[in-house]
């Protein structure tokens, strides 16, 4: 299905070049996966990933016209969210586990 | 020709990926997990906001727009939870460094 959208075609690659400049943005974001040094920094990044990759494929999906790249954007958004909060729910969890024994007891 | 609207997609657009590189780089420069988490969720979500702000006056159809629209408030709300939940994990680990 196309999109209904007015661009035109020096809009279009303008659209792209921003989409590429907002994914170019992202991957140096990543740096920060590999350097840490927390848990909390390597989610941080992964949420920058998220956050990035939507704004990227609402300009692509707008750029080429194409509607089903709009669903894909609103998908990752949803699952971006789902992501970090059992990331947080259950990987972080695991290093307070004796601390929240001992609160229990 | 350059109309009017397109200008204002250009500039909004063109302010949305300034922002992208602001968190980018607050996320890669700044000294403890806090202050990241601040450029990261602030900075990040206004990209996102002008980057849609900038897409709206291409659309022709009422509901690809408001599809825009949702996609940037489910993303907003998102957000804003995860940034306190990572907050507080990151407290409970020591301070953030």
């Amino acid at each position: 299905m196309r999109l209904r959208c007015r661009r035109g075609r020096a809009m279009a690659e303008f659209l792209l070049s921003a989409a590429a400049f907002v994914v170019l943005m992202v991957a140096a974001g990543l740096v920060r996966v590999a350097r840490g040094p927390g848990r909390a920094e390597r989610m941080m990044a992964a949420q920058l990933l998220g956050t990035g990759a939507i704004g990227a494929l609402l300009l692509f999906a707008v750029a080429t016209g194409e509607a089903a790249v709009l669903d894909v954007a609103l998908t990752l958004a949803l699952l971006s969210a789902f992501a970090s909060i059992a990331f947080v729910k259950f990987a972080l969890r695991q290093d307070q586990a004796p601390d929240d024994a001992e609160d229990a007891a | 020709m350059i109309s009017v609207l397109d200008l204002f997609s250009i500039a909004a657009i063109a302010g949305g990926c300034f922002f992208y590189l602001a968190g980018t780089v607050g996320l890669l420069r700044f000294p403890d997990a806090y202050t990241r988490l601040h450029a990261l969720t602030k900075a990040d979500n206004l990209g996102l906001a002008l980057v849609v702000i900038g897409l709206l006056p291409q659309m022709s159809g009422l509901l690809a727009a408001a599809k825009l629209v949702l996609v940037w408030l489910l993303v907003l709300l998102s957000s804003a939870a995860v940034a306190q939940l990572i907050a507080r994990s990151a407290r409970r680990q020591g301070g953030g460094q």
